[in-house]
């Protein structure tokens, strides 16, 4: 095995490029290198100017989401040695603004989250004197994978709907919004409902199913979307069948 | 400062097998409307008694239509093949407290067309 292994790094310097160019750097070749570990090491030691973002180091935070030839990746859960011998290619997530080299704005994914009130809803609080509201582990199941969601954007990378209908809500939002509506404890389904079931929510997807392929922490958005289709189609035709019922 | 944003290429949709099969399924609802139009055209020639009917059927055995409806078999399978994989993603059954496993789902939505289609072939052949 090389010793050594490319890195061919979009840089993208707004005060200098109108579009980002790529920059090779050499990186040793390690066994137990990640890609994060190279960008870093291009960093600490040959280009200071280079810019991404990071900070667990072990796909928890979310926050190194970025292009690996082609795929949308965390990159401290990518290593160097599975594209040896490169060239390898690192590029900002797609379907976001490209703020400085390998840095995206993720403002759209921010300000569409609230809209879905991915918090707990009750209609009325319990007082603090009787305790926790309690679960049982099959309740906890119903909803946990779609816990495991982190962030990261590599869904709406991945998803070619968000890149052309910007206006999409996009898979992790609408996830997250079923970890909610799932969740035993929680009241606020038809509060989500609206914004769920608007055009831009879960009937802007078709399906493609990468978002699930791309997701790292197997949260299946996809299937999250899938099953909500089904939850809004079903009320739809109840309200239409029984308006009385209808709340 | 002026963040880049990338254009979206001509043929993306070419990048990835997904991606294609995203976009055929897309287009495959044009053949089931074109299903529903010639089912139409079907019954209007019925109703018009059997000279138009012949008239349909000949129509119906020139090459071009032959193509169009067998282009149409192929999308209309694809439509139907790519929603029964939703299916299992969509549907949370549960019996006696255990969620029902998704190839089971998936099954029961084959065995439900194989049957459909089993009581439209009899119906036509007898």
């Amino acid at each position: 095995m090389a010793d050594r292994i490319t890195l061919e790094v979009a840089r993208f310097r707004p005060e200098l490029d109108t579009e980002p160019v790529l920059q090779s750097y050499e990186v040793p070749l390690r066994e137990h290198w990640a890609v994060l570990d190279g960008l870093s090491y291009i960093k600490d030691h040959l280009d200071g100017t280079l810019s991404f973002r990071w900070s667990c180091r072990m796909g928890i935070c979310g926050s190194c989401g970025m292009t690996v030839n082609g795929d949308p990746q965390l990159t401290c859960a990518t290593f160097l040695t599975d594209y040896a011998p490169g060239p390898i290619r690192i590029e900002p997530l797609r379907n976001f603004p490209v703020v400085r080299d390998l840095i995206v704005d993720i403002d759209d994914f921010m300000a569409k989250l609230p809209t879905v009130k991915p918090w707990l809803i009750r209609d009325v609080h319990s007082p603090i004197e009787e305790g926790e509201y309690l679960q049982t582990p099959d309740e906890l199941d119903e909803y946990k994978q779609y816990s495991m969601c982190i962030n990261c954007m590599l869904c709406y990378s991945a998803c070619p709907v968000y890149a052309l209908e910007p206006t999409f809500i996009g898979p992790a939002a609408i996830a997250l919004a079923q970890r909610y509506n799932l969740d035993s404890r929680d009241e606020g389904a038809s509060e989500r409902a609206e914004v769920l079931a608007s055009p831009e929510g879960i009937w802007s997807c078709t399906f493609v199913g990468e978002c699930s392929a791309a997701c790292p922490k197997g949260v299946d958005p996809a299937g999250a979307i899938q099953r909500y289709k089904l939850t809004a189609a079903t009320k739809s035709i109840k309200d239409l069948l029984m308006p009385r019922s209808a709340r | 400062m002026t963040a880049y944003h990338r254009p979206i290429p001509i043929l993306w949709w070419t990048e990835r097998w997904s991606y294609l099969l995203f976009v055929l399924r897309e287009l495959s609802s044009v053949f089931v409307a074109w299903f529903v139009v010639y089912l139409l055209l079907l019954i209007n020639a019925i109703s018009d008694g059997p000279a138009a009917y012949d008239e349909f059927v000949e129509r119906s055995g020139h090459w071009w239509v032959v193509a169009i409806n067998v282009i149409a078999l192929l999308f209309v399978l694809l439509h139907t093949v790519t929603w029964f994989g939703l299916a299992p993603k969509a549907m949370v059954v549960k019996l006696q407290g255990r969620r029902v496993p998704p190839r089971a789902i998936l099954a029961a939505h084959y065995a439900a067309w194989l049957l459909l289609s089993a009581i439209t072939a009899w119906v036509i052949l007898r």
